[in-house]
C-alpha cells in the first residue's frame, strides 16, 4: 500500500496541523510515513504546501512526483488547483469552499469553485460554516481531515484517535468541538 | 532500538546529543533552524547540553570550537550563507589539532526557497580540506551525525555534516541509539598546535595535507558509499544525498537498473568512481546543488567516459531536484497528469502579517522619500525584505545580512544624496555594527533605520540576543551623535511622525540612526501566551 497526500493551503492556515493529524493517525497504525514541509519565508502568507506519504512499504522520495498523488486536500481553492499538477489522474482533490483573498488579482472564486468541481474526483466543503457550527472557525482544518478520512487507507478510529492525541491536552471542550469537526466534515464528503 | 518521528535537522541535533555534546551554537537560519530549536527544547527538558542563540554564524563557530579548545564536543549549525560568515574559523580551525569532536551542521537551499543564493557547501568542505557527510534519509541524518563525532577526533579535524532543504524539513521514522557521555575536560596535549602563527601555521598546513590521503582512504572504506555494478549495462548512474531518494523513485520503471554508486561522504571516493567508469560508456550524474562530482569528474581533459549532468543539460543547470526532474533525466516518460485547460493561477508570495510594524515604518519611509530627487533604500535580510513587494516596494537591495549599512555608505560617498539603510535589529547585531563604525567615523551622509521589532521574526520568532534598550548604547558607542539618534514608535498612527523625523536626517548631512521599536505580533502573541488556533 502507498497513498500520497499534497496538502496546501495560505501560510498561517494550518496546512502542517492537517498533516500531523493524519500522520499521527498513519503510525498508531504501524505505517511508514514521511511529511516534507515548508518552512521559513513561505510560512508568512504565501502558498504553502505539504508532502504527506504514506506506505506499508519503503518510501523513498521526500517529495511526491508530478502526476503521482492519490489526493490534493486544500484548505484553500486557488491552492486545490496550484496542485493539481502533482495529482495523478485517478487522484482526488478535497478543497475548502472558502477563498483566503490576500492578493490583489484573486480570480472569481465561483469560477474557481467550478473548475475543482468540474475535474474527475474532487469534492469542495464549506468548511468554515461547518467549523463554525462545531463551535470555531479555527478547526477548519479538523473538518477537512474528516472530510478526507472517507478516502485515506486509514481506519476511521485511528484518525479519530489521533484528533483525541492532538486536542486532549488542550481541555474538553476544544477536544470536543474538534471531534464534532471531524465528524461533520467526514458527514459532508460526498 | 526506540523510535522517533523527526524532522532531519531534529534527527541531527539528537544525535549530537546522543554523541555526548556538551554545547550547541548556532545563528538562525532557513532551513537549519530547527537543529539548534530542538537542542533548545532539550536543554529546557532534560538540563543540558548547553545550547544558545549566537551573534553570527562567526560567533557561533567560534563558541563551539572553543567547547572543542578545551577537549569537549560540539555542534554548530548554520544555513549555507551562514557558513561565508563563519568562512574564517571554519577554514583555520582545520589547522588546528582538534582533539574534541566538532560537527558543522550546515543546511543549503537548493532552490533558494528562503535564501539569496543556492551555494553547494561541498565546495567549502572541499576548500578547508575537511571531511563531509551527505545524509540521504533522516536515519542516516542521525547516524552520520553521531559517526561524524568519531570521524572528527579521529583525524583532528572539524566535521562538514552537508543538509539540504528538503531533509530538514521532512519528518520520519527515526531509530535512535544510546547515549553517550560527554568527554573530560582536558586541553590541547600540544599548545602549539592550537597558536596558528606563521611558524606553527606552516607546520599544521603541512600536516592537514598530508592527512588528506588517510581522510581520503576514510571516505574510500565508508559504509556510505555503496558501488553496485550489474554486468552487461552501459549506463551507469552516481547519486549524492537526496538525489537517490529520487532516483530509486523512479528506477522501477526503467528496463533495466544501471550501475548505481552512491556517495555519502567526501571526499570524493574515487576508487569507486573509477570502478564504476571502468564498468560503463556514459554515467549520469545526479546531486542536489552545484555539480560538484560532476565537474571534479570532468576535470579539463577529455576522458573516455561520457558524462551527463547538470553541465551538459540532462538535468537543469540551476535549482533542486525533484523525482520528475530525475524521471526525465533518465530517459523516462513524464507521468500523465489532469489539463487545467491552460488556467493561469495568480501568484501568492509571502507578505508581512497584517498590522505588522514593519508596514508601519516603510508607510513612513515612504512619506518620508517623497519629494526628494536622488534617493537610495539599502536593506537587509529578514520578514522586512518583503519591503521590496508591493504595496510597500519601499526597498531597493537585499545582497547578504548587514550590506544595508556599508552599501549605503558606498552609494552616499559615491553621490547619493539621499540614501537610507533599512536593517532589522537581529541583523544589525549579527553584521551591521561594524559597518556603523565605519560610517560613523566617517559621519558619512546616510541615515540608518533600525527597524526593531524584538525577535528574529522571518526564521520562526527567536527572541532577542539584546534588549532592545542596549541598541541606544551601541549606536552611541560608535560615535553616532546624539543629536542625530532617534528612537520611534512603529505604531499607525505615529506614521507622519516619524516621517517627519527621518525625513529631517535626511536633509541631514552627516551620520543619522533612528531606530523603529515595536514588537512583532507574532512574538508578542507568543509571549503573551496568546493561545494558537484552536485547530493547530
Amino acid at each position: 500500500m502507498k497513498y500520497d497526500i499534497v496538502l496546501s493551503g495560505v501560510g498561517g492556515q494550518g496546512v502542517l496541523s492537517m498533516a500531523g493529524l493524519i500522520g499521527r493517525a498513519a503510525v498508531l497504525e504501524g505505517l511508514n510515513a514521511k511529511q516534507s514541509e515548508v518552512h521559513g519565508m513561505a510560512q508568512r502568507g504565501g502558498a504553502v504546501q505539504a508532502h504527506l506519504r504514506l506506505s506499508d512499504g519503503v518510501i523513498e522520495s521526500d517529495l511526491i512526483p508530478r502526476g503521482g498523488a492519490d489526493l490534493v486536500l486544500s484548505l484553500e481553492p486557488v491552492e486545490a488547483l496550484r496542485y493539481v499538477a502533482w495529482l495523478s489522474p485517478t487522484g482526488t482533490v478535497i478543497s475548502s469552499a472558502n477563498a483566503l483573498v490576500n492578493i490583489p488579482n484573486y480570480p472569481d472564486t465561483d469560477a474557481i469553485l467550478a473548475k475543482i468541481r468540474a475535474l474527475p474526483h474532487s469534492c469542495v466543503i464549506e468548511a468554515e460554516r461547518l467549523a463554525d457550527e462545531a463551535g470555531h472557525l479555527l478547526a477548519v482544518n479538523t473538518v477537512m481531515v474528516g472530510a478526507a478520512s472517507r478516502l485515506l487507507p486509514l481506519k476511521f478510529e485511528s484518525l479519530e484517535q489521533s484528533v483525541r492525541q492532538t486536542f486532549a491536552r488542550k481541555g474538553d471542550a476544544v477536544l470536543e468541538l474538534n471531534l464534532k469537526a471531524f465528524a461533520s466534515g467526514r458527514k459532508a464528503f460526498a | 532500538m526506540p523510535q522517533r518521528i523527526l524532522l532531519g535537522d531534529e534527527a541531527v541535533a539528537l544525535a549530537a546529543v546522543h554523541a555526548g555534546i556538551s554545547t550547541a551554537y548556532a545563528y538562525p537560519g532557513t532551513p537549519s533552524t530547527e537543529i539548534l530549536e530542538y537542542l533548545l527544547e532539550h536543554k529546557e527538558r532534560e538540563g543540558g547540553p548547553h545550547a544558545a542563540w549566537c551573534a553570527n554564524e562567526k560567533t557561533a563557530y567560534e563558541e563551539a570550537l572553543g567547547t572543542c579548545f578545551a577537549g569537549r564536543r560540539s555542534i554548530v549549525c548554520m544555513k549555507h550563507v551562514g557558513l561565508n560568515v563563519a568562512a574564517d574559523p571554519f577554514v583555520n580551525s582545520a589547522l588546528v589539532s582538534m582533539h574534541g569532536g566538532l560537527v558543522v551542521a550546515v543546511a543549503d537551499d537548493p532552490g533558494m526557497h528562503s535564501s539569496q543564493n543556492e551555494q553547494d557547501s561541498r565546495w567549502y568542505a572541499d576548500f578547508a580540506r575537511v571531511p563531509c557527510l551527505e545524509p540521504a534519509t533522516q536515519q542516516e541524518a542521525y547516524d552520520m551525525t553521531r559517526e561524524a563525532y568519531d570521524v572528527s577526533e579521529r583525524f583532528g579535524l572539524p566535521v562538514m555534516l552537508r543538509l539540504v532543504t528538503r531533509l530538514s524539513h521532512s519528518r520520519t521514522n527515526v531509530q535512535v541509539g544510546e547515549m553517550r557521555g560527554e568527554n573530560a575536560l582536558h586541553k590541547a596535549p600540544k599548545a602549539d598546535t592550537w597558536v596558528l602563527l606563521p611558524g606553527n601555521a606552516r607546520r599544521q598546513w603541512s600536516s592537514l595535507v598530508a592527512r588528506q590521503k588517510d581522510v581520503l582512504a576514510w571516505s574510500e572504506a565508508s559504509r556510505w558509499n555503496l558501488l553496485n555494478l550489474r554486468p552487461g549495462r552501459t549506463l551507469g548512474v552516481i547519486t549524492t544525498g537526496i538525489a537517490r531518494n529520487y532516483y530509486r523513485e523512479n528506477v522501477a520503471a526503467l528496463k533495466e537498473a544501471p550501475s548505481h554508486l552512491h556517495i555519502g561522504t567526501y571526499p570524493i571516493p574515487e576508487a569507486q568512481v573509477r570502478a564504476l567508469a571502468a564498468h560503463c560508456d556514459e554515467i549520469l550524474v545526479l546531486e542536489d546543488g552545484y555539480p560538484y562530482v560532476e565537474r571534479m569528474m570532468r576535470g579539463i581533459l577529455p576522458g573516455k567516459t561520457k558524462i551527463m549532468g547538470r553541465m551538459s543539460g540532462e538535468l537543469p543547470p540551476t535549482g533542486e531536484l525533484s523525482p520528475e526532474i530525475v524521471r526525465a533525466a533518465l530517459g523516462l516518460k513524464a507521468l500523465p497528469v489532469l489539463d487545467l485547460d491552460g488556467l493561469l493561477l495568480p501568484n501568492r508570495p509571502p507578505q508581512l502579517c497584517q498590522g505588522c510594524p514593519h508596514g508601519h515604518s516603510y508607510n513612513a519611509l515612504k512619506e518620508a522619500l517623497e519629494g526628494f530627487g536622488a534617493t537610495m533604500v539599502t536593506a537587509d535580510i529578514g520578514c522586512y525584505t518583503l519591503g521590496a513587494l508591493p504595496p510597500y516596494s519601499s526597498i531597493e537591495s537585499c545582497v547578504c545580512m548587514g550590506a544595508s549599512i556599508g552599501m549605503a555608505k558606498g552609494a552616499a560617498e559615491a553621490g547619493f544624496e539621499h540614501v537610507v539603510a533599512v536593517i532589522g535589529d537581529g541583523t544589525f547585531l549579527h553584521s551591521g555594527t561594524a559597518s556603523l563604525a565605519d560610517a560613523a567615523a566617517a559621519d558619512t551622509p546616510m541615515t540608518v533605520l533600525i527597524l526593531d521589532n524584538q525577535a528574529t521574526a522571518m526564521t520562526g520568532v527567536q527572541d532577542p540576543l539584546i534588549a532592545s534598550s542596549r541598541l541606544q548604547a551601541i549606536v552611541l558607542g560608535v560615535g553616532v551623535k546624539p543629536e542625530h539618534f532617534h528612537i520611534v514608535d512603529a505604531h499607525p498612527r505615529k506614521v507622519h511622525e516619524t516621517a517627519a523625523v527621518l525625513r529631517k536626517e535626511m536633509e541631514h548631512r552627516g551620520l543619522s540612526v533612528v531606530i523603529a521599536v515595536r514588537e512583532c505580533k507574532v512574538a508578542h502573541a507568543k509571549h503573551a501566551r496568546i493561545p494558537e488556533a484552536v485547530g493547530s
